[in-house]
């Protein structure tokens, strides 16, 4: 409890964890989006989400180490993913795509070890960081500090989401990713060559991890086993905000990275995880009830 | 059929004769080290620093048993940096190899898990890459640590902190400490050293936070040390850890007079973040400049040369803990005059000398306890020992200035 004596004699601690909480949670966001639109569109649900963003890192890392500018390294991370994303679904994804959620979760979860090994293989266990050169906002005298990649995470989040809705309302492979996402056969009837769509979709998937993978080194440190924390924490985001809805999965990522933030800050990090995952159940167990005084949980 | 059977069978005792033959002047040691899975990389090293020990004592004729020359031999294994891998392959290793005496894997964890088999089978067990405390509390008769246990790690940063409030005319016991120890058996360890050592002083720990294993972010703590201004900052996370306190307390701008980490020199934060490692301590069990010598490297800065040579990379302390395992095993051949694992053993259990790596002698339950920690501070990007004061290069800087 002197901890929450400390949040309270010091206002603007819950200002700095709020703002860690935010920019945090964009970084999660991207992620989410990526596993919302595999989810809904193809009906898988990527266990290896998680790789794409270690993948997304390392592809940064390299890009660092070559001298190329942060600024652009995030897209063309995002870029070599999507070229490894549309190489897996080639070669391995198609084959689930219709097939039982199960064996699309037990192939994704071992495309997910092999990635973490190849990684491990050809990268090495060395922990590694690449260092975007942005710094940090200090504000009033020390008190505030925001460091600025984390800035540039938050609107790549809200840039990506932004032109995630514009791409599927307004293009045509859009038009198409949305129709194969309502009724896939219905679309094939319709002349929608889903195969493509598919394909599409799981690149487009690929590249926003890459992205989100790219401002992880850039954020924090990048390893093999980086994985998994993200996985979790996009099947949670989308689980509260639901398939198909980009501002309500912006929002629940952003209130999970508030929500993390500060139970880590007054539990003590060992409970950091443990407090979310709680919620996580909390929000399913009332959305529940909510649902079935509404007489929707049937539909 | 059966005349190519009975061929076979004839061949296969011939060969496994002529190999008798041949092994009757090699000694031969096994080894389960991590070369793929998450220790891939210490895992390396560990092997790497058996394998130069090796190269030099046969170089200098082997070791010399019963007045009997013997050359030595290591048989691997990959561990896949698993416990239960190690512990199958320590089994392997006794009861299908039929090797004799056992060379460490690296991480405690595997260790714990191949002790209790090496005990089983009174198989000799010399290790340099497991530090938990846990170990030598389980009365293993054979299981023997030529490094400093976990609970020495950070030590030194509290006795540092007491000397530096003492020189700025401030009693000890108003130091306040903040620390973040990852939730694994080493960092719990190295938490405990902490802990004795700063109620030996009175001094008050105000943060005591534990991080997951999976963390990647350490905000809400740092947010919660920069809420509190305390003197020292431990943290103890492996390689992760110790690259995001360096750099995370320099992005919050979180001014802690004194930091010290855990495998900084592993994480390479001198090399890597260079500006926000300034000033960072780091507990160490070995380092390059030490003084210590032996007959067969010479001087630690002369094994280090040789390594760095053979191996093209600057030489990692796990490398010299991993040599000086090999070297105490040679030494114990010698004293024990035979190739008995019991009189070894007993041999071993008496050792009383000093290696590149450190001084050696071990307790009745197996620990080193002639060695010290080494505690390095980064300044102008390199790792400068602060302490022990006898080997020390250069005086602690104090307090830690944030680059701007």
């Amino acid at each position: 409890m002197e901890n929450l004596r400390l949040l309270f004699e010091a206002p603007l601690l819950p200002v700095q964890l709020l703002l860690d909480g935010v920019l945090i949670g964009a970084i999660f966001a991207l992620a989410a989006l990526g596993m919302s639109l595999v989810w809904g569109v193809m009906g898988i649900i990527n266990v290896a989400q998680g790789e794409l963003v270690m993948l997304g890192g390392y592809a940064a890392y390299f890009l660092y180490r070559a001298g190329v500018h942060p600024l652009f390294g995030v897209p063309l991370a995002a870029l070599l993913l999507y070229l490894l994303g549309w190489a897996l679904y080639r070669t391995l994804i198609f084959r689930v795509v219709d097939q039982d959620l199960f064996i699309s979760i037990l192939a994704t979860f071992g495309l997910s070890i092999l990635l973490q090994q190849l990684a491990n293989a050809f990268f090495g266990a060395d922990v590694r960081t690449a260092e975007s050169g942005f710094g940090t906002l200090v504000l009033l005298g020390g008190a505030l500090t925001i460091s600025r990649i984390k800035l540039v995470a938050f609107a790549a989040a809200v840039v990506t989401g932004t032109a995630l809705v514009l791409f599927l309302k307004t293009s045509r492979m859009g038009q198409a990713i949305r129709a194969t996402s309502q009724n896939a056969r219905a679309a094939r009837v319709m002349g929608v060559d889903t195969d493509r769509v598919y394909a599409r979709t799981f690149a487009i998937n690929a590249a926003i991890c890459g992205a989100s993978g790219a401002l992880v080194a850039m954020t924090w440190v990048v390893h093999p086993y980086l994985g998994l924390p993200y996985t979790i924490r996009s099947f949670m985001i989308v689980i509260i905000a639901g398939l198909g809805a980009v501002h309500a999965v912006l929002a629940s990522a952003v209130a999970l990275g508030i929500a993390e933030n500060f139970a880590g800050f007054i539990f003590g990090a060992e409970y950091q995880a443990a407090f979310v995952f709680a919620l996580l159940v909390g929000i399913l167990v009332a959305r529940r009830f909510w649902l079935a005084r509404q007489r929707r949980y049937l539909a | 059929m059966p005349r190519f059977l009975a061929a076979c069978l004839i061949a296969f005792l011939l060969s496994s004769a002529a190999i008798a033959a041949k092994e009757e002047d090699t000694v031969v040691l096994g080894a389960a080290v991590s070369l793929t899975g998450k220790y891939s990389v210490n895992g390396k090293n560990t092997k790497d620093g058996y394998d130069i020990a090796v190269e030099r004592i046969n170089e200098m004729g082997g070791v010399k048993v019963g007045g009997k020359r013997f050359k030595l031999k290591i048989v691997y294994y990959d561990d896949e940096s698993t416990p239960a891998r190690g512990a199958q392959l320590a089994e392997r290793l006794i009861s299908q190899d039929g090797v004799k005496f056992l060379l460490g894997a690296y991480s405690s964890g595997l260790t714990k898990a191949m002790a209790p088999i090496t005990e089983k089978y009174k198989v000799p067990h010399v290790e340099g890459n497991a530090a938990a405390r846990e170990l030598f509390t389980q009365g293993y008769k054979y299981l023997f640590a030529v490094l400093s246990t976990a609970d020495y790690y950070l030590r030194d940063p509290v006795v540092l902190a007491a000397k530096m409030a003492k020189e700025h005319g401030r009693d000890p016991k108003s130091v306040k400490i903040a620390m973040a120890f990852e939730n694994d058996p080493f960092s719990l360890d190295v938490r405990e050293g902490v802990v004795e050592e700063a109620k030996k002083y009175g001094m008050k720990i105000l943060i005591d936070d534990k991080l997951p294993p999976e963390i990647n972010d350490m905000a809400a703590t740092l947010t919660k040390v920069k809420a509190v201004k305390p003197d020292l900052l431990l943290v103890s996370g492996h390689e992760k850890g110790a690259t995001l306190v360096v750099r995370q307390t320099v992005e919050m701008r979180v001014e802690v007079p004194m930091v010290a980490s855990t495998h900084c020199d592993s994480a390479k934060i001198a090399e890597n973040l260079a500006h926000a490692a300034e000033g960072v301590l780091c507990g160490s069990q070995w380092d390059r400049h030490l003084a210590y010598r032996d007959r067969w490297f010479g001087t630690a800065e002369q094994y280090a040369e040789r390594f760095d040579k053979e191996f093209g990379y600057p030489t990692p302390y796990q490398a010299a803990e991993s040599t000086a395992c090999v070297l105490v095993f040679a030494d114990a051949f010698e004293r024990a005059g035979s190739l008995d694992p019991e009189k070894v053993r007993d041999a071993i259990a008496s050792t009383d000398m000093t290696t590149m790596f450190a001084p050696i002698k071990f307790d009745s339950t197996g620990k080193n306890v002639a060695k010290q920690m080494v505690l390095y501070q980064v300044l102008n990007g390199a790792y400068k020992v602060v302490s022990p004061e006898k080997w020390a290069e250069t005086k602690l800087v104090w307090p830690r200035k944030l680059p701007q």
